[in-house]
């Protein structure tokens, strides 16, 4: 056995691979790497085997294939005569899309009930905590369908909507007539350009120009916000009094935006009850909406109960303190409490986070046609890929996580530097 | 042909030593139980009852398989299939047949390794709606809303149709049939698609079921039937003759009542090979004489199979139509026992 | 001579003012303490009035019996409270309860999920309540009790009734003289269960006992020769080869010797309830060894192994759980040698292992990181090889540092078990409640089955939840 790296001492005896701790470690790190190979190769040689009893091949032409089914709700151009590739790239953003925005409005939720939950309010704090318990311990499964069926059954028919002359209809629009719910899906305003910039094609993704020089202007502003915010807080440090600022941030981080918008000519489309349904506007599918408010609601639960822990983890002495300073209760929370808070609230935040976009994928439960739903669905089912689409769709996910993991310890790291 | 998993001794009886690609037949006879693919949430064709038991038109196809090679209908295992994961359990020998209104295509016969041995229900995709809608053609639909299933022919079939007659749509995608009804009573599509025993059998359980009309359009054709794997021709004779046999049954007049008494006053040669009293035809596929007698026996004659659980006295009240036999101008046609 | 102004007694202290005490101060300080909270009491207020508004009739017209269908339901209430009036149907629940708890368990069988239920807490007692002996055997005589209490409404009084009973209070008598006679208990467990839920012959769960007896066998003679590590593995392979080889003809030989045996009861058979609690206490069970190998890998000093580890976690971690239910049902058999095949729950619970032997790492190794660096030393320092030292030092700690997080996983395993009706299972929250719909006489049902289960499992989850509180809270006392 020639499985030693070191080069063998004089009296190197055999028995020294197990016994002398020195060598053990190899000995145990070679036999599992070879224990590990073999299982490797044993579930290869299985897969192959089993591929060649049942006559099929592992091929991922099929993606380039008329996938030949709808999917209600892409953010990218689809028909059905696109591919199956462009149908798990429409699933994808599906998934990402409820991911964020649930993420968003979770951590919101989460912090504005953890927070009521340590209020002195008897009430308000008993509700908080009843709502926690309740949203914790039942499936989110559940929680996904209730909402969904709250939905199409509580809400009216868009039919009810339509508006005869001389009769009020049985129901409204909301928000000043802008946005519908009705019991098939929400319909809201469309943002129009009147004269847009070009589209640009890259591959297969069209790009618009005009939504990145949106983001673009909107970025700039609130670079030049914190460039004036720094300016001030120099002036402050100099001179002791600090500018009153609010109306410049204002501008600053507004007019950009509002004149660029206006040269592009926005205006909105309303949606209105027509033929069988509400047209125009943007049409929000149920399934998509169920899936992020149970999203929301559950992990706004699970981010409160660590939003409270952050919060009681920082001593009283701290609020106490500030308190002694003459800082009005709101301002401990947020200049004192919650930065600190901080701290330890957001690495299980992130892992949160991740919880939440894989658990995306029970949007199966309202059909919600996510990555799992096209790729892992019905690209699955109509081409009997299941080896191909599984591995591909579980190295997708595997991909979002260990981006998502990334950043919860780049900013471990960043923590960790900032402590003395 | 048994190869154990370790662990499987550890769960005492929860390993299924199978045979996937041959010999299913003893597989099935030395496990003493056929393993059926089922559908859990299908009303009138598969769904277990208040006590667990399976009862439906194509558990009665599994039922009169079972009598037919084992002897007894009672001993079927059903085992729960979805509409993703029913062909990958068929493929992997979980089960033996696939009994689950499956729909006979192209390229899950010949991509799949697939066969599909009869058509126990000739189906076709329709449209239902409500009737304050004032639609009388499924081309009147553009833009509606329409719910349909995911995991079935049916996505692919709506989305060709209004391609070819040049009108929009939108889908609502829905699970499983209930959830789709569902959403159709509480008004969130404005039509329901799905095969038209399906459309048929939603109606009847809707509150007021007269409020309710079913498209005369029917945008596919749809032949459910059992399925099994490749490459197991004899398994797949049986269960095709069984099917058969029950067809058979019902045009010669075998019932269950009259079973055990038919084949003593009748004189048709053909009722009497497939009773077993002439000749063997049982042996020709490793069976035994009464092969066929035990299949109708089971549930009775396809006739009766049908009207016990989905025909018109059934509060599902499908009527025969396509599903009638070739003699009263349907298409069921039994090939000659012979 | 007196100062007549000066007063010279005391006088009685008077009461505080009304808004000062009792109800309304309470009330001023908690709820109307500012404007901020005013509106907050207000809008929690009204939020609770439209909550109960929305649902009271509804709750208040249910009915539960003289109905058998929907449309009786709706016939009864239409009477009851007039035509437009909505009720729940809670006949459903009267009529197919067992289903929600069984699945489609055999009823004349079911003292048998019952009994094991009631073991299941007997086998976890010593573990949880290690140090105190007089709440082990409290607890089994409650459960005793309630076990019979469950029986008789099951089942009626019957045979097995007394037996169970029997068991229990035998149980419950050594918990009060001898808990730490309960721990063969604890160990045996996992096979009563398997027998008394599957049915068969009892010498298949006895005889694959015996393999774990040869693996200690085998371990005694090698590891004093080649260390723990070898002996573990050669002893594996020794139970291995029984298991593989010699399981069949020995349990089959026993069984023809003196059969003994319940009836068999298929996996098919399961759902409900009872199969969240195969899948979850199964899983969780084997998932926590190879949790604590995976967190010991993960902090091992060993490169080999450590990737090893930290690639099947995060792997395993960064799926999410509905993809490996697919994968057990639908690629394992790709995996595993041709015509191999084993029952879906047996599938499902070696993925869901898989899956929460993950996350259990994850909290083993918070349990091993919160151990301060002297128990290591001070390991070191006495001579403790690293087995032993994990073995009489670390792990009695760390372990007892993760037990919360243990449970709070096991409660997220069992919240996610109701996700196995994807691949076509009948857990309590979908698959029942999609077969209760299929039903002709209750389709039309939504409500009713959702607030069941919601109702069932909020009340596993939030015990075990309250027990997982009560246990830090305890561990913090023991360590500050």
């Amino acid at each position: 056995m020639t499985l030693v790296t070191e080069p063998p001492k004089a009296n190197f005896r055999l028995g020294m691979l197990i016994y002398d701790t020195r060598y053990r470690s190899y000995t145990i790190q070679v036999i599992v790497l070879i224990l590990f190979l073999m299982g490797v190769a044993w579930l290869a040689n299985n897969t192959i085997e089993n591929l060649a009893a049942k006559d099929k091949d592992i091929n991922f032409g099929f993606l380039w294939n008329r996938a030949g089914y709808d999917i209600d709700q892409h953010l990218i151009p689809y028909t059905n005569d696109d591919t199956h590739f462009r149908a798990l790239l429409v699933g994808l953003g599906n998934t990402l899309v409820v991911a964020l925005v649930g993420c968003f409005f979770s951590t919101i939720l989460g912090v504005i009930i953890g927070v009521l939950r340590l209020s002195k309010n008897w009430l308000v704090a008993r509700l908080m905590t009843i709502y926690i318990e309740i949203f914790r311990n039942i499936p989110l499964l559940l929680w996904i369908i209730l909402v969904y069926v709250v939905f199409s059954e509580t809400r009216p028919a868009p039919r009810d909507f339509k508006i005869v002359e001389g009769q009020t209809s049985a129901a409204h629009m909301n928000f000043f007539d802008t946005i519908a719910v009705t019991n098939r899906g929400t319909n809201v305003p469309a943002p129009l350009l009147t004269n847009p910039l070009p589209t640009v094609h890259l591959g297969f993704l069209p790009i618009s120009l005009s939504l990145i020089a949106v983001i673009v202007v909107i970025a700039a502003s609130i670079y030049a916000n914190i460039l004036l915010r720094r300016r001030t807080k120099v002036v402050q440090e100099a001179t002791g009094i600090r500018p009153t600022i609010w109306w410049k941030s204002l501008l600053i981080l507004c007019v950009p935006v509002v004149a660029l918008l206006f040269a592009m000519g926005l205006h909105w489309e309303y949606p209105v009850f027509k033929g069988f349904n509400f047209n125009g506007g943007i049409n929000i599918a149920h399934s998509f909406t169920a899936l992020t408010i149970a999203l929301t609601l559950y992990y706004a639960s699970v981010i409160a109960e660590t939003v409270r822990a952050g919060i009681q983890a920082i001593s009283r002495g701290q609020s106490e303190a500030s308190a002694a300073l003459g800082i009005r209760p709101g301002r401990i929370m947020s200049l004192v409490i919650l930065p600190q808070a901080l701290r330890v609230i957001i690495p299980p935040l992130i892992s949160q986070y991740l919880s939440l976009t894989k658990d995306t994928s029970l949007g199966i439960a309202v059909s919600y046609l996510d990555l799992r739903g096209t790729l892992g669905g019905i690209t699955l089912n109509q081409t009997g890929r299941e080896l191909e689409c599984m591995t591909l769709m579980m190295l997708i996910y595997l991909i979002i996580s260990l981006i998502i993991s990334a950043v919860m310890n780049a900013y471990n790291a960043s923590v960790k530097l900032k402590e003395r | 042909m048994k190869k154990s998993v370790f662990f499987g001794a550890l769960a005492a009886t929860t390993v299924l030593a199978g045979s996937a690609f041959a010999g299913t037949l003893d597989d099935v006879k030395a496990r003493g139980e056929l393993i059926c693919g089922a559908n859990v949430g299908l009303t009138g064709f598969g769904a277990p009852d208040a006590t667990g038991a399976y009862v439906g038109f194509d558990v009665d196809l599994c039922k009169a398989i079972a009598a037919a090679v084992l002897g007894d209908a009672s001993k079927v295992k059903y085992v729960p299939t979805t509409g993703e994961t029913r062909f990958t359990a068929l493929a992997s020998g979980e089960v033996d047949v696939l009994i689950r209104n499956s729909t006979w295509t192209f390229s899950r016969d010949t991509d799949l390794k697939f066969d599909f041995v009869a058509v126990n229900y000739y189906d076709g995709q329709g449209f239902m709606v409500k009737k304050e809608l004032g639609v009388s053609s499924a081309k009147e639909l553009d833009g509606a809303t329409v719910c349909i299933q995911t995991g079935t022919t049916t996505e692919l079939n709506l989305a060709d149709f209004f391609k070819s007659n040049n009108i929009s749509y939108t889908p609502v995608t829905v699970g499983d049939d209930s959830e789709a009804l569902r959403q159709y009573d509480a008004g969130a599509c404005d039509a329901y698609t799905t095969d038209a025993s399906g459309l048929a059998a939603s109606r009847a359980s809707l509150a007021n079921p007269a409020d309710h009309i079913i498209l005369p359009e029917i945008i596919s054709k749809e032949p459910l039937g059992p399925v099994v794997r490749h490459g197991d021709n004899n398994w797949g004779d049986i269960v095709r003759w069984t099917y058969y046999a029950l067809l058979e049954a019902e045009e010669k007049g075998i019932t269950k009542a009259n079973i055990d008494t038919v084949g003593t006053s009748t004189t048709d040669p053909e009722v009497k090979r497939l009773l077993g009293l002439e000749g063997d035809m049982g042996a020709m596929m490793g069976l035994d004489k009464e092969w066929a007698k035990r299949a109708i026996a089971a549930s009775g004659n396809y006739g009766e199979i049908f009207e016990t659980n989905i025909g018109t006295s059934t509060p599902i009240g499908l009527a025969r139509g396509l599903n009638a036999l070739w003699t009263q101008g349907g298409l069921q046609y039994a090939p000659p026992f012979r | 001579m007196s100062l007549l102004y000066v007063r010279r007694d005391m006088l009685a202290p008077q009461a505080p003012p009304a808004s000062q005490t009792g109800a309304i101060r309470w009330i001023r300080e908690n709820l109307f303490s500012g404007p901020f909270n005013t509106i907050l009491t207000l809008l929690a207020i009204w939020t609770l009035y439209q909550l109960i508004a929305l649902s009271w009739p509804w709750l208040a017209n249910g009915v539960w019996s003289d109905a058998n269908s929907m449309a009786d339901c709706r016939a009864v209430v239409a009477a009851n409270a007039g035509p437009d009036a909505s009720g729940a149907c809670w006949a459903m629940i009267r009529e197919r309860w067992h289903q929600f708890i069984f699945g489609f368990y055999p009823p004349e069988l079911w003292w048998r999920p019952i009994l094991t239920f009631a073991l299941l807490f007997v086998a976890l007692a010593p573990v949880l309540y290690s140090d105190n002996k007089g709440a082990v055997a409290k607890m089994c005589g409650v459960v005793g009790v309630l076990m019979v209490l469950c029986l008789i409404g099951a089942d009626g009084f019957s045979a097995h009734t007394v037996f169970a009973a029997a068991v229990m209070a035998a149980l419950t008598a050594i918990a009060a003289t001898k808990p730490r006679l309960l721990l063969i208990v604890t160990l045996l467990f996992p096979f009563v269960a398997l027998w008394l839920l599957w049915g068969g012959a009892v010498w298949g769960p006895i005889v694959a006992l015996i393999g774990f007896m040869v693996l200690a066998v085998v371990y005694g003679f090698v590891a004093p020769k080649l260390g723990p590590v070898m002996g573990a593995s050669i002893g594996f392979i020794a139970a291995c080869l029984w298991w593989l080889l010699l399981q069949s003809y020995v349990s089959e030989a026993w069984q023809a010797l003196l059969p003994f045996e319940l009836i068999e009861v298929d996996s098919d058979k399961f759902g409900g309830f009872l199969l969240a609690f195969v899948i979850g206490v199964a899983s969780i069970s084997i998932s926590l060894p190879l949790g604590i190998l995976l967190a010991l890998g993960r902090r091992s000093d060993m490169l080999l192994i450590k990737t090893l580890s930290v690639g099947f976690i995060e792997f395993v971690r960064g799926v999410p759980l509905i993809t490996m239910l697919f994968t057990a049902s639908l690629l394992l058999q790709y995996f595993l040698p041709p015509q191999t095949n084993f029952d879906l729950i047996l599938r499902v619970v070696i993925l869901v292992t898989i899956f929460s032997a993950a996350y259990n790492a994850e909290v083993v190794r918070g349990g091993l990181a919160a151990l301060p660096r002297g128990q290591y030393e001070a390991a070191d320092a006495l001579g403790l090889d690293y087995w032993q030292a994990q073995r009489l030092i670390i792990m009695p700690q760390a372990l007892k540092i993760s037990i919360p997080g243990i449970v709070s996983t096991f409660i997220g395993l069992f919240k996610d078990t109701t996700l196995v009706s994807f691949v076509g299972l009948a857990d309590p929250l979908r698959g029942i409640t999609t077969i209760v719909r299929a039903d002709i006489a209750w389709k039309g049902i939504y409500w009713e089955p959702y607030i069941f289960v919601g109702g069932i499992f909020f009340i596993v989850c939030f015990g075990m939840s309250r027990y997982s509180m009560y246990l830090e809270n305890k561990l913090k006392t023991d360590h500050s």
